[in-house]
């Protein structure tokens, strides 16, 4: 019986002797290669979207803000309140204060028709009316170039993903709403969140050009601390004067950002599965091949005494060689192609557009590793199975 | 076709290798089958559009109404021959998830703007009777087994929050198998009395208009905008397709991502079956050159590898065309979510030609090499 470290020179030798052979049939490596790469690119593409868009809607909201809505309502859209609820919410216990008073934005929620850079097409982008504390209440929201707007003046800043998407948008040019024209002053940034979507301008500014009077749609608060949420909704729920539903910012972007991840995940999931399905089939033809190419070396060797099963891990291995290689490629050029890839989409909970990156994240690259090497395994295994049965006295006749 | 048994025969001869290739085809093509009806279910409102139809809409967003009284307006412009209003009324049914449209409609310029939905005359005439009457498609019906004589309590979030209670009158289909039957329509009179004050009585969501002429759509799309100019309520008109295409691009480039799934499937397929083919002719230089050596013509040759990569394709696609075809039969598998799921004709020809395309894309080279064999050198190698 040989020992573990002969049994291992012997699956070296073999792999070493598989390895070798490889540009002798090329064409069909390539082909394996290829394939697995196609399968690992298209999965990590096509999940890429998904990941981008959950990121850019869970980077808008931390667990220490909170949004306020209408009871029952689902979205900023179909809410409503007005002067003396917003009043109310903002006095709350629980909400964050500075010099200024509470940290509490309350909100108007309108969509305007701007066409689509890419397509040339109209798209509903969000256009909100905000107060002066909008800029506390949300995380890392900053002016990346010009300036904030005037308050009480005709003027806008436009999130960095809507410049970037839809046309009309530069600093100097100017927006159409009703009869008015509102220059864009200002560009802000909001570390990829949501809000980098959205025109801003001044809450009574859009009440006058929308005939909204005193009405908001929305309050958005900074509080004190992550812990005093429940202070601040218990406080909210059991006020007779209100009919409101106090929900954590991150909960809400979570929760609006489901439907569309998920059917993208499950697309991807199912395509990258039938993929693999066809990928297993190109594997396992170019691995019998190359068994069969390889029918009297094989026997050669197991006549000269090697063992059966150092032939199948040798081959097993020599298969997932190939597949790692091709999922190294699929991955690169996944990486290359898709990362940061700037799109925008609809979000349907509030029928406005949402700007967003495609994120090829690790954790993607590595899932689609471990598809390549599943490929590879299935690939490799009945081939290097078959390999190790042959009987050694016919294998060596077929001279 | 005397030569067809030889074909099977070779096709037959590496019956692995033969499934094997033959699977990754059917998979390709079940892909390619599955992409191409989740396309038409995001995109495919353009198609269904009436070539006669103009929607006309406020120019600042879709959210914002227009007054009821530019129906009158628009009917006078000429080459205008109907003008019906739909208003969004965005209620739900239990549950958000539950999402269909509502929306309240006139009824008999309804029916007449819209003869691809078909619906009993006794069931029309039911609604005429009936004020909180509201009729369904087939599609919702079925999801949430209401029959007529059912009661459909709505919540509405818009226009006043209060459940509204609908009488459920009529179920209508459509005429194409690509007509949306999930809306819910229900009367306008009905709808303006019972939203709340200050929730815009008198305003309308948006137009559609006939037009008698379809050459004419863009002129007279001008025309109603002019109309409106310098108004409170600005309007935007474009022809049906063109509306719908860009609500379709608002979800994304559909299209285009669908191309580029596609793409890349089928060039990794393009790969294992071409390599494939190419080592069976290699494999068979020998027997090649006895076929030449009894009297095979170049062009035979040429012929048979081409007709064995093609049988290949044709059957592997043909498997995965006809499973795909019978999957979409069934309608939406998502319960809801994509209501015009489903395998177009042009779509399945489409199949049919990239079929072809990859049987004759994969046999061109191993097949001109084929050709090319000297009878000599290939019978050295037997």
């Amino acid at each position: 019986m040989a020992g573990p470290l002969n049994w291992f020179s012997q699956v070296g030798s073999i792999t070493k002797f598989g390895l070798m052979s490889i540009p002798q049939r090329r064409g069909a490596v390539a082909a394996t290669v290829i394939g697995i790469a196609g399968v690992v690119a298209v999965f990590v593409g096509v999940l890429s979207i998904a990941a981008g868009f959950k990121r850019a809607m869970t980077a808008s909201g931390s667990p220490d803000a909170a949004i306020v809505l209408r009871s029952g309502s689902d979205s900023e859209m179909v809410s409503g309140f007005g002067r003396t609820e917003t009043r109310v919410i903002a006095d709350a216990p629980g909400v964050a204060r500075n010099a200024q008073g509470p940290l509490s934005s309350a909100e108007l929620f309108v969509i305007i028709n701007l066409p689509k850079r890419s397509t040339g097409t109209d798209a509903n982008v969000p256009l909100r009316g905000v107060e002066g504390a909008a800029m506390e209440v949300r995380d890392q929201l900053k002016i990346s170039s010009g300036r904030m707007f005037s308050w009480g003046r005709n003027e806008v800043i436009v999130g960095a993903g809507a410049a970037r998407e839809f046309a009309g948008l530069e600093i100097g040019s100017q927006i159409k709403v009703g009869w008015d024209t509102w220059p864009v002053v200002g560009i802000f940034s909001a570390n990829g969140g949501i809000a980098e979507s959205e025109i801003w301008t001044d809450a009574k500014v859009l009440q006058g050009a929308y005939n909204r009077g005193e009405s908001y749609q929305s309050v958005y608060t900074r509080l004190a601390s992550a812990g005093a949420f429940q202070q601040f909704k218990d406080s909210l729920t059991t006020n007779p004067q209100l009919n409101v539903k106090v929900i954590r910012q991150s909960d809400y972007y979570a929760d609006q950002s489901q439907t569309l991840t998920r059917l993208i995940t499950t697309l991807g999931y199912l395509i990258a599965f039938l993929m693999a399905v066809g990928a297993v089939f190109g594997a396992l033809n170019t691995m019998y091949s190359a068994v069969a190419a390889r029918t009297r070396e094989i026997a050669t060797l197991r006549a000269l005494g090697f063992g059966s099963g150092a032939v199948v891990v040798a081959l097993m291995i020599e298969s997932l060689v190939l597949a790692l290689l091709g999922g190294a490629v699929g991955a690169g050029i996944s990486f290359a192609a898709f990362n940061n890839f700037h799109a925008a989409t609809m979000n349907w909970q509030s029928f406005s557009q949402v700007t967003f990156a495609f994120a090829v994240t690790p954790h993607l690259l590595i899932q689609g590793v471990v598809w390549a090497a599943s490929i590879g395994l299935i690939g490799g295994l009945f081939p290097a199975i078959r390999a190790a049965r042959q009987p050694i006295a016919a294998a060596l006749r077929e001279l | 076709m005397k030569f067809a048994h030889l074909i099977w025969g070779n096709l037959t001869r590496k019956k692995l290798r033969t499934s094997l290739t033959l699977l990754s085809i059917i998979v390709a093509f079940v892909l390619f089958g599955l992409l191409c009806a989740v396309k038409q279910a995001l995109a495919g409102g353009v198609e269904m559009a009436g070539a006669d139809r103009l929607i006309v809409r406020h120019k600042v967003s879709i959210i914002q109404l227009l007054p009821e009284s530019y129906k009158a307006r628009m009917e006078r412009i000429p080459g205008v021959d109907l003008a019906v209003h739909q208003t969004w009324f965005g209620g739900v049914y239990q549950d958000p998830k539950n999402f269909f449209m509502q929306n309240p409609v006139v009824i008999e310029e309804f029916l007449s703007m819209h003869p691809e939905l078909i619906l009993a005359p006794a069931q029309k005439k039911a609604w005429l009777e009936t004020r909180t009457g509201a009729i369904i498609g087939r599609k919702t019906a079925d999801r949430f087994k209401w029959k007529i004589g059912d009661k459909v309590p709505i919540l509405s979030p818009i226009w006043g929050r209060r459940t509204w209670e609908f009488d459920l009158v009529g179920i209508y289909d459509g005429r194409d198998k690509g007509s949306d039957t999930t809306p819910m329509f229900f009367r306008y009179d009905y709808f303006d009395e019972s939203r709340e004050e200050g929730r815009g009585k008198g305003l309308v969501g948006w137009y559609t208009i006939r037009i008698k002429d379809p050459a004419r759509a863009a002129e007279i799309a001008k025309l109603v905008d002019r109309e409106f100019e310098n108004s409170p309520a600005e309007t935007k008109t474009e022809p049906e397709g063109a509306f719908a295409q860009g609500f379709a691009q608002q979800i994304g480039n559909i299209t285009l991502i669908v191309a580029g799934i596609l793409g890349a499937v089928f060039f990794t397929l393009l790969l294992v079956t071409g390599s494939t083919m190419a080592q069976t002719v290699r494999e068979r230089f020998g027997e090649l050159g006895v076929l030449k050596a009894i009297g095979f013509t170049n062009g035979q040759v040429l012929a048979l590898v081409l007709a064995e990569s093609c049988l290949l394709a044709l059957l592997g696609g043909g498997i995965g065309l006809t499973a795909v075809w019978a999957f979409t039969a069934r309608g939406d598998p998502t319960g809801g979510m994509l209501p015009l799921f489903y395998f177009r004709p042009s779509d399945v020809m489409l199949g049919v030609a990239l079929c072809i395309a990859l049987g004759l894309i994969t046999g061109i080279f191993p097949a001109l090499q084929a050709m090319r064999l000297r009878v000599a050198d290939a019978l050295r190698r037997m």
